[in-house]
């Protein structure tokens, strides 16, 4: 991502996400629904130098039942299981013990997903501090929606910026639909 | 804090916060209806019981035997459903039937994965694969599983009518933040959010559906891929308990309509109290 405001504000997300739960690490997943996989957008934390711009795929994992389900979810005793994500977890040279993920949506369509590795005790396996991720993930999602409006902006020809923004209105219409 | 989560329209109740069993007492007219008279000693034996979810992994010690698994996959025509010899893509399937098999034991546990091999699931897939399940006329079906996109709305509301009358009982997970999501929303099916009690046997009416049940949901112990077991918290893990539950009374009394389970399930919650005698 090459626009710096885009990338300030995604950077902002996932500190403040990573500050609220006293978490390790926080990132911002984009799905790449053409390539079905996610892709690290912004990283605070563990892993963030390095991190960016790297994918996985997303019909996997915790993070792929997110985007397919459109529901958060919290888990513990993670690093007990030795199958959870062992490559992911590998190749991010991070395996976690406890996890909380959630959509990033627009209407029904599920936009990326908000993690948070570790966060302190008092916040894990707490309905209260789901409900807390999932009002903040409506933010980090409204953030994340700004991102790619701009990316669509700057690199879309018009007649894909047409169609998109009929695709939106068609959205909006089913949405509203009695 | 919940009003500011609740989105504009009609306050939803998905899941118990900030309240206990003493919080909901329900006084009920009735004959009382015991756990002991419900499912006391049955096992589930002989319900078969579906799980339209992620998969199920094969061979789990926690999950025992699945009879049979299915995939919707998209063909020239749109989705269909063929038998699958893969397992489970993320692990939520696996756990939801994890639970139900440590409800009712000897129930038979199937799978009908709804994601996708490739992508997201869908709204689409989720349709057909509850179709489906429905015309194999399956007993239970576990669906910790909602969609948002209102125009499947009323195809999934003649399916989940279609179950009810036919004795195949839907048990639908709320969505786990307040969004209208569904089937949970529909009357005809048994929905279920979660609450923060300890007890891993107690489960709640809850006075003020369209959630009616209330189980635990909150750092549950779940099978997960790889053999093991995590924990984890959701209401899509109050709701096999629920359905295991159903396999358990059904297995003791098999005549039971949908209507009935579910009265016998209002009547026997921690929190509803049968009143001696009726208003003449």
């Amino acid at each position: 991502m090459d626009d710096q405001l885009s990338a300030e504000l995604l950077q902002s997300v996932v500190d403040v996400a990573r500050a609220m739960f006293g978490a390790a690490a926080s990132s911002v997943f984009v799905f790449d629904e053409k390539a079905d996989e996610l892709v690290f957008q912004a990283v605070s934390g563990q892993g963030e130098s390095f991190l960016v711009g790297r994918r996985f795929p997303a019909s996997s994992g915790i993070a792929g039942w997110v985007v397919a389900s459109g529901e958060p979810m919290v888990v513990n005793d993670l690093s007990k299981n030795t199958a959870f994500d062992r490559d992911l977890a590998a190749s991010t040279q991070y395996v976690p013990d406890a996890l909380m993920a959630a959509p990033l949506t627009h209407g029904d369509r599920v936009l990326g997903v908000l993690e948070v590795l570790d966060p302190v005790p008092q916040s894990r396996s707490s309905l209260d501090e789901l409900d807390l991720l999932a009002l903040f993930a409506r933010q980090a999602a409204a953030a994340l929606r700004v991102v790619i409006d701009r990316a669509v902006d700057t690199t879309m020809p018009k007649r894909s910026q047409a169609l998109h923004l009929v695709a939106s209105l068609q959205e909006l219409l089913e949405a509203s639909a009695p | 804090m919940e009003s500011a989560l609740t989105e504009r329209g009609p306050t939803l109740t998905w899941r118990l916060i900030g309240r206990g069993p003493d919080d909901l007492p329900v006084t009920a007219d009735g004959e009382p209806v015991t756990a002991q008279w419900a499912w006391g000693g049955a096992t589930g034996r002989g319900v078969r019981v579906c799980v339209v979810d992620s998969g199920v992994e094969r061979d789990h010690p926690v999950v025992g035997q699945v009879q049979g698994s299915w995939v919707v996959v998209t063909g020239d025509d749109g989705p269909v459903v063929e038998p699958t010899e893969t397992g489970d893509a993320c692990g939520h399937g696996t756990a939801c039937a994890g639970i139900i098999r440590r409800t009712a034991p000897e129930c038979e546990l199937y799978s009908v994965r709804v994601l996708s091999e490739r992508g997201s699931g869908s709204g689409a897939m989720l349709l057909a694969g509850l179709r489906w399940a429905i015309q194999q006329g399956f007993d239970v079906i576990n669906l910790s599983l909602s969609t948002t996109k209102l125009r499947f709305t009323e195809e999934l509301r003649a399916l989940a009518d279609e179950a009810f009358f036919q004795r195949t009982v839907i048990v639908a997970s709320a969505h786990n933040t307040p969004v209208e999501s569904f089937p949970w929303r529909f009357a005809s099916v048994i929905s279920v959010g979660s609450h923060r009690e300890a007890d891993p046997e107690l489960y709640l009416y809850n006075p003020s559906p369209p959630v009616e049940f209330f189980a635990p949901g909150q750092d549950v112990s779940v099978a997960w891929l790889g053999g093991g077991t995590i924990r984890s918290t959701g209401n899509s893990f109050a709701t096999p308990y629920i359905a295991g539950l159903c396999a358990r009374i059904l297995s003791k009394h098999s005549r039971m309509t949908t209507f009935q389970l579910k009265n016998v399930l209002y009547l026997s919650a921690a929190n509803v109290r049968v009143a001696p005698g009726g208003t003449p």
